[in-house]
């Protein structure tokens, strides 16, 4: 009988302290996840220092907490899987030296994962990935739309020219005094809002994939202080939900056209924005007649959680991929030298 | 007892491997490179060289700071964690206690420093007390000129300690003048057998909580308690 691989894996990329164990690459055993998120709540944004600091508290109560929930212990450990970047420096540190201190403790393999492989990784953890696939991945600091022929590699053929998307919502969110964090704020507006504003949709070049939300960004400040001084006032829920519009369309219209230009059999949603209502629906809507399957992890998969790292850290692991003693946190970490 | 001692706290790295009453490896540096590349790397060794495995550590000692934020952490981090999952005891020891034993046999007040910028410093006062070398003035943060109105008050020779020292040597000697004694060059690394022996004598501390001692807030914290006063 072939032994089960347990994958112990670490995420400290930004203000989660997360660790999973998973088997066999698929299957949860545990997903611990120590929000910080009402620490920085009075800052208004995730600070750096601040975050180091509580991942620190946190390491190994939340890998005691993991290892307890799948009644397991590090005898059953095949290997110690890690987020290696990107992400905040300082954060990333807390996990990879955790992560090599684990490994060295008990003479196990160590395992570099990229964040955004990790959350692509996600959907394995709710059905078999396809070949090839299209991932759009939305997060805080990413939009980008992947090509994947087969696992382990990765093709960026469109990414953001200036904000995320989710940089887009925090800002629009803060001109709309909502707090932080501003992205679920605006989704829940926008459902009882109108699209009725005019908003731009950056499209740029016919063929290309990539994005570009800063312009959007100005328009809403614009619309919002033209109205001020005529001395009109849009409902919030309209705004939010004009921006949205605009952000989704231009997510989906270009996902849909790489899905149907490079012939792909399945599109994969990931990333924190992944969480978004209106997104979800609208791809929904979309796919419903297109070929392509359309795989969307549910909301505690989309967010930063070390499980995704434990799925993409079970492929790297199988190619044969290590780290030595001397692994760093690489807060630019590029995903096709992957 | 075998113990293994880690200090990231500052430029200089120091891993030792201590066996009952004998220090069995030692390696230092003081570079301006980077811990978290370096220091595993450095503890597989000296451990290799000493021929120590990871289960056969009784107590795992870590320099707790105060100094370079990142830098204590990685150590801090490696340190809890590997005191937690090997179920070893865990001791955290002060990095300036550890430059003090530098000057334990000086015989005056020994004063180990690092520049905290803005001519602040991290320093203590340590000496003899009760017979024993330790801290007579404990650790802080602390205005540069406000401590050194302190010591001037002592009206006895201090040794100062440190590779910040350079920083502050005018400023110190204009102050105290003959009252101050400076540390050679081979004196101011923080020796990581010095930090093994000392966690060796010391009571272990509850693995979990353990966070190093930064001896400050993070500036956006202070910044947002500072506003909630307003």
């Amino acid at each position: 009988m072939k032994q089960d691989e347990i994958i112990l894996s670490i995420e400290t990329s930004c203000d989660e302290t997360a660790v999973a164990l998973i088997k066999n690459g698929t299957e949860i055993l545990a997903n611990v996840v120590a929000s910080q998120i009402e620490s920085h709540k009075r800052f208004g944004g995730v600070v750096p220092e601040v975050a180091s600091r509580h991942h620190v508290e946190q390491m190994t109560v939340v890998t005691e907490e993991a290892l307890q929930q799948a009644g397991l212990t590090m005898e059953d450990v095949t290997a110690v899987a890690v987020t290696e970047g990107p992400g905040l420096v300082g954060a990333l540190l807390i996990g990879v030296n955790a992560a090599k201190a684990l490994a060295f403790a008990h003479g196990l393999p160590l395992v570099p994962v990229h964040h955004i492989a990790g959350h692509i990784y996600a959907n394995r953890l709710i059905t078999e990935m396809k070949f090839p696939l299209l991932a759009l991945v939305v997060s805080g600091g990413h939009t980008e739309l992947v090509l994947m022929e087969k696992h382990g590699s990765f093709e960026v053929i469109g990414e953001t020219r200036d904000d995320a998307a989710g940089e887009a919502y925090d800002k629009v969110a803060r001109t709309l005094n909502l707090p932080y964090p501003g992205g679920p704020h605006i989704d829940k507006l926008a459902q009882n809002g109108e699209p009725v504003l005019k908003l731009p949709r950056a499209w740029l070049e016919p063929d290309s994939y990539d994005f570009s939300f800063s312009g959007l960004k100005s328009a809403v400040i614009n619309t919002v202080h033209n109205a001020a001084q005529r001395g009109e006032t849009i409902r919030p829920e309209d705004l939010a939900a004009s921006f949205q519009a605009s952000v989704v369309e231009v997510l989906v219209e270009k996902a849909a056209r790489a899905a149907r230009e490079n012939n792909v059999k399945q599109v994969l949603l990931a990333g924190g924005v992944a969480a978004n209502q209106g997104l979800r629906k609208a791809l929904e809507e979309r796919f419903s007649d297109l070929p392509q399957e359309l795989v969307i992890p549910p909301l505690y998969l989309c967010t930063d959680n070390a499980a995704m790292i434990g799925a993409a850290g079970s492929v790297a692991y199988q190619k044969g991929k290590r780290a030595d003693w001397a692994l760093n946190g690489v807060p630019g970490l590029d995903l096709e030298a992957q | 007892m075998k113990a293994l001692a880690i200090d990231t706290s500052n430029l200089v790295m120091g891993i030792a491997v201590l066996d009952g009453e004998k220090v069995i490896g030692e390696y230092i540096t003081n570079l301006k490179k980077n811990h978290s590349v370096r220091v595993m790397p450095a503890i597989h060794d000296v451990m290799k060289e000493a021929n120590v495995k990871p289960a056969e550590l009784d107590r795992i000692i870590a320099a707790k700071g105060p100094g370079s934020y990142t830098g204590v952490r990685i150590g801090v981090t490696i340190a809890k964690t590997m005191a937690w999952t090997l179920k070893k005891e865990l001791v955290g020891v002060s990095s300036l206690e550890v430059v003090a034993q530098n000057g334990k046999y000086f015989g005056g007040y020994v004063c180990p420093l690092f520049d905290a910028r803005r001519t602040q410093l991290y320093t203590g006062l340590y000496g003899k007390k009760d017979g024993q070398f330790q801290a007579v003035k404990e650790d802080r943060l602390v205005l540069r000129d406000n401590w050194l109105s302190e010591l001037k008050k002592l009206d006895q020779p201090v040794l100062f300690l440190g590779n910040d020292l350079d920083m502050h040597k005018e400023r110190i000697f204009e102050e105290l003048g003959d009252q101050a004694v400076f540390g050679g060059i081979a004196d101011h690394n923080p020796r990581p057998s010095e930090l093994g022996r000392i966690g060796v004598e010391r009571e272990p501390e509850p693995v979990h909580h353990f966070v190093p001692s930064y001896l400050q807030l993070a500036e956006a914290e202070a910044n947002w308690l500072a506003a909630q006063k307003k």
